[in-house]
């Protein structure tokens, strides 16, 4: 049996953790590096962190947050959004990341994947999707955090992700990420079905049950949650050197998201554990 | 011995930065280096790796690595190697058809299959697996491994495994998807895992210290 991997992700937008529905409407939550210590000694298996904006001039300080993250924390940490070049990415390795993830380079030009996969080793390579269901059935990539259509079958390009050479593949539904409305779990089996690489499921976790439901049926290698922990973790704990800038109203205002049930790590494993799922203690 | 040199080994492919961190968390400042010279008066040595074996062993020749890093191990002083350090001390890999390795560990790198009894396997593994003890084994307690629980979860990525010409060099197991293989070999002063170690959380750092605090107090 294979053992299933909770990755925590966490979207950046310039110093902040921040959090949006359908990838967009960003709230602030607080620090990126309180979030991932917390994560990390409460069993994450991996951290990700996304860059949401991801524009060049706000790249230092990314560099810093994966840098002090990295630092003290020694599990595998996956960095993307806005990766666009050979030399970006190595950039972002020697900060500290021990993966990269992209999506917008990757579909512009997916020869990337192949110079990559080469030049840092396939592992170290990820692919990230962003799934947008039609009324059809079909599956279409799209990019810039789900608001550019690229017309690429989703289906097609898995297959070409891993014969590029991609390590993994991060399969997010834009349709429900951030809605608690559970995983698409019909996508994700598609494309996990489809290759031999490892696939992490993204988008749309409200409670534990979806978690091992993905695993389960959908045959997910891996899930990256964030609304479920980063509420559990506000609920814990006092992040008071959240940066004035951004969208704060939520975090002052102490609410929650209805959809969404916070809940730990720990708690969250244990559950899939008792459902004869594998995970690390 | 209160200052210790540590050397980890850069052939330009691997990611240094949690290997160097996992170091600095237990008060050693280590030198990474590409210069054989630095190998003559360290007293330990790491050989980490991420990548392409060919590629690994092309890197290490163009840097006159070879020799040195052998005359080191024969030396008799402590050495890890880490994922593809550990697969390079081998004979040969059956990646792109059959590439010499170091051959200080006799045996082969063979590749996960990814279909095995007409089921088919996520290759690489990426993600935790437990490390397991090889029967009759003594030397658990003796290795960086001490006080490691067996059965513990350790951090893996790799497509490729060590299969030993002699079991003796076999220090732990692992299965993935029900093949059974080597997950870290220990002879004399050769320490070294399939697994990353600077990557398995807590009890990954527990091998650093065990295996840093054995060059600075000698136990």
């Amino acid at each position: 049996m294979k053992t299933i991997r909770i990755i925590p992700r966490l979207d950046i937008k310039g110093p902040n953790l921040v959090k949006g529905i359908h990838l967009e409407g960003l709230r602030v939550l607080g620090q990126p590096a309180d979030f991932a210590k917390y994560y990390y000694e409460n069993g994450a298996d991996e951290l990700m962190y996304v860059d949401v904006v991801a524009s060049l001039y706000e790249r230092n300080s990314l560099h810093d947050i994966i840098t002090n993250t990295a630092k003290q924390i020694f599990i595998p940490l996956t960095v993307g959004g806005g990766i666009r070049t050979i030399d970006d990415i190595r950039n972002v390795l020697k900060a500290g990341a021990d993966k990269v993830s992209l999506n917008t380079a990757a579909i512009k030009n997916p020869q990337i994947i192949k110079e990559a996969s080469r030049t840092f080793g396939s592992s170290t390579i990820v692919v990230s999707i962003e799934a947008i269901k039609e009324n059809n059935g079909k599956y279409f990539a799209y990019i810039d955090n789900g608001r550019e259509y690229t017309g690429i079958d989703v289906m097609q390009w898995v297959k070409k992700i891993e014969d590029l050479g991609a390590g993994e593949i991060v399969i997010t539904s834009v349709d429900r990420e951030g809605t608690g409305l559970g995983f698409d779990i019909d996508l994700v089996r598609q494309v996990s079905n489809l290759v031999s690489i490892p696939v992490i499921a993204h988008g749309g976790a409200s409670n534990e049950e979806n978690i091992a439901d993905v695993i389960k049926l959908g045959n997910a290698d891996a899930v990256a949650v964030s609304s479920i922990l980063h509420y559990d973790f506000i609920k814990h704990n006092n992040s008071e050197k959240t940066s004035e800038e951004g969208n704060v109203e939520f975090l002052k205002r102490g609410q929650t998201f209805t959809k969404i049930k916070p809940n730990s790590i720990k708690n969250i494993k244990d559950y899939l554990k008792f459902n004869e799922i594998e995970c690390r203690n | 011995m209160d200052k210790i040199k540590i050397v980890i080994i850069d052939y330009k492919l691997s990611n240094l930065f949690s290997v160097e961190h996992a170091c600095k968390y237990f008060g050693v400042e280590p030198i990474i280096s590409s210069d054989w010279n630095e190998l003559k008066d360290a007293d330990g040595v790491i050989l980490p790796g991420v990548g392409a074996f060919a590629d690994a062993m092309y890197n290490l020749n163009d840097l006159d690595l070879i020799a040195p890093i052998k005359d080191y191990i024969e030396s008799g002083r402590p050495f890890m190697g880490i994922c593809l350090g550990l697969q390079l001390l081998f004979t040969e890999s059956e990646e792109f058809k059959n590439t010499k390795g170091l051959d200080i560990i006799r045996g082969q790198i063979k590749k996960f299959s990814s279909i095995k009894n007409e089921k088919k396997i996520k290759v690489p593994q990426i993600g935790w697996n437990n490390i397991l003890k090889k029967n009759n084994a003594d030397n658990w307690e003796t290795s960086a491994l001490k006080s490691i629980k067996e059965n513990e979860y350790m951090y893996f990525v790799h497509s490729f495994y060590a299969v030993p010409s002699n079991q003796e060099d076999i220090l732990c197991v692992t299965n993935y998807e029900q093949i059974k293989y080597c997950s870290a070999i220990l002879k004399n002063n050769i320490f070294a895992t399939q697994f990353h170690p600077e990557k398995s959380a807590r009890k990954g750092l527990i091998i650093y210290e065990n295996w840093l605090n054995k060059i600075k107090y000698g136990k």
